[in-house]
């Protein structure tokens, strides 16, 4: 019993270190690929516009409406303590260090997350990534690389964006709906958000587009090492859910991370 | 039609492949000369994918020497194998085209990713390939909007764009229909006289094996039990052979009941 046991967990912490070995080098390999000759500016900017702009409507409409409850909760209790004038400071500081990164990263995990893995994993099941290798066409340089840098550099852009609504969805209740002064909501915000905030935020947005493409494009290219043995499209159901679990959780505790350092 | 004189275009000497604890490939010698068509046949399990791969530089066997074109591929650098598999063209069982590109898009890749053409010259060395295979007038369909026969077509004609001196077809005729795959066998007896093409086939399909081949492989459970020309495979006496072949094993009756004994074996209360 205690034999098996002892088999067990080291059979699982043996699957761990080679899947943790094997993420880590597929990473660095897609990474470097980012960095070396030839560029290839045409598969770029498709992913940009998979990534950064087809998302763009989605995070508009969630930015306005967490802008606008943001709002709508910081009024309610800075109106107790008569420091209703403090409400854009609170909308900005709390959008531009915390919601604005982490609910950005949601949504893309959720709408581009699982949409590049399944993308992946079905052309690892169809034997396009073979053919690929069979081609001579590096699968990091044409699938991976791509996918990395556009989410480099859509998350942090898409983050902007949401950041920048919600401060207009707050806008909206503080100072139309509940008649804060215009002034003071800006004034308020302009004097609190220093630029370690900013700093925050952004380091935030690409710390999560990485963990995010990283954890999507390796389930999808790893599928068929899937120690579950799940195959075929039940594989790809299965990885895909996996990639958005594993890449919120990473994402949240990453966040945790990188406020610690930072503040 | 064979060039038995010249270098081989593949050489295999005792090749060994395992995965983890299980041989998947024990002692197998072949080689495939220039403008041969090999045809590896055996049932599922029997190696023949496993075979491909190595080939292929896919998997790295664990004994044994695997030379394409002259090099042996054990041997090579990434950038080295990269190099040489621009030499060699590979038609998956289901075309393996991207889904995401037009038939015109996949054809074109290779071209595109390998040779500095321009766009006019890609498109007339694609058309030519897409009249050959007779696709014309499908060339801007999605692989998705293709019937499976074209699907192996445009496969095929991917493969082939950049005119490789040995060409893999994975199960040319599975799932065809009998007049759809003797179109495809002519297409790639067509394809090796005006290519001057080694090509190895994989396939299930003894008439489409019988048609083509100009010499037979046949695997059983990895180990490489017969390799000849087509009327020496015929005239084997080998059971597993004849078994594959569809005749009746001579001499040897079935035990009806002792076969069925085996199969309820440890089942009956």
């Amino acid at each position: 019993m205690t034999l098996a046991l002892t088999s067990n967990v080291k059979n699982y912490l043996l699957d761990l270190v080679e899947r943790l070995g094997r993420s880590g080098i597929f990473l660095i390999s897609g990474l470097w690929r980012i960095f070396t000759p030839p560029y290839r500016l045409p598969p770029l900017i498709k992913q940009i516009y998979f990534i950064g702009s087809r998302s763009l409507l989605v995070i508009v409409v969630a930015g306005i409406f967490v802008g606008m409850v943001v709002a709508l909760q910081f009024y309610d209790t800075l109106v107790r303590f008569g420091s209703v004038s403090l409400l854009g400071a609170a909308v900005g500081l709390s959008l531009m260090r915390e919601l604005g990164p982490v609910i950005t990263a949601l949504v893309v995990i959720g709408r581009v997350g699982s949409a590049i893995c399944a993308e992946i994993g079905i052309m690892r099941n169809e034997s396009q990534i073979d053919a690929l290798e069979c081609m001579a066409i590096d699968p990091y340089r044409y699938l991976i690389a791509p996918r990395l840098l556009a989410a480099l550099i859509s998350t942090p852009l898409l983050t902007a964006v949401f950041i920048t609504v919600g401060i207009g969805g707050g806008y909206f209740v503080g100072v139309v709906l509940f008649e804060v002064s215009p002034g003071s909501y800006f004034i308020g915000m302009y004097d609190a958000v220093l630029w370690q905030d900013i700093i925050m935020g952004a380091t935030k947005s690409l710390v999560f587009g990485l963990i995010m493409i990283w954890v999507a494009t390796a389930k999808g290219f790893f599928l068929h090492l899937d120690k579950s043995g799940s195959h075929g499209s039940e594989g790809v159901s299965k990885v895909t859910t996996d990639t958005v679990v594993l890449s919120s959780i990473a994402m949240l505790y990453a966040d945790y991370i990188v406020s610690s350092l930072i503040l | 039609m064979v060039n038995q004189t010249n270098n081989p275009a593949i050489n295999i000497k005792n090749l060994k492949c395992h995965y983890g604890d299980k041989l998947a490939l024990d002692d197998i010698n072949l080689t495939v000369a220039e403008r041969e068509i090999l045809v590896i046949m055996g049932h599922s399990g029997s190696g023949k994918s496993t075979l491909f791969k190595n080939v292929l530089g896919l998997v790295t066997p664990t004994a044994g020497v695997v030379e394409v074109l002259g090099r042996d591929i054990s041997k090579l650098k990434k950038k080295e194998l990269y190099e040489l598999r621009k030499s060699v063209g590979v038609a998956f069982q289901n075309g393996a085209l991207f889904s995401s590109l037009s038939v015109r898009e996949n054809i074109e890749l290779p071209l595109r990713e390998h040779t500095r053409l321009d766009d006019s010259t890609i498109q007339i060395m694609t058309m030519m390939k897409l009249a050959q295979m007779n696709l014309v007038g499908h060339e801007d369909l999605m692989p998705a909007q293709l019937s499976g026969g074209m699907l192996k077509r445009a496969g095929l004609a991917r493969a082939v764009i950049m005119d490789p001196k040995l060409l893999f077809f994975d199960e040319p005729s599975a799932g065809l229909d009998p007049v759809t795959s003797a179109e495809l066998d002519q297409l790639i007896l067509q394809l090796r006289d005006a290519l001057n093409m080694s090509i190895i086939i994989i396939t299930h399909e003894l008439e489409s094996a019988f048609n083509v081949a100009d010499r037979i492989t046949i695997l059983d459970r990895g180990k490489q039990i017969l390799t000849g020309t087509r009327e020496e495979v015929r005239a084997s006496d080998d059971k597993r052979i004849v078994n594959m072949l569809g005749r009746k094993v001579r001499d040897e009756a079935i035990d009806a009941e002792a076969y069925l004994d085996s199969l309820t074996k440890g089942r009956s209360k």
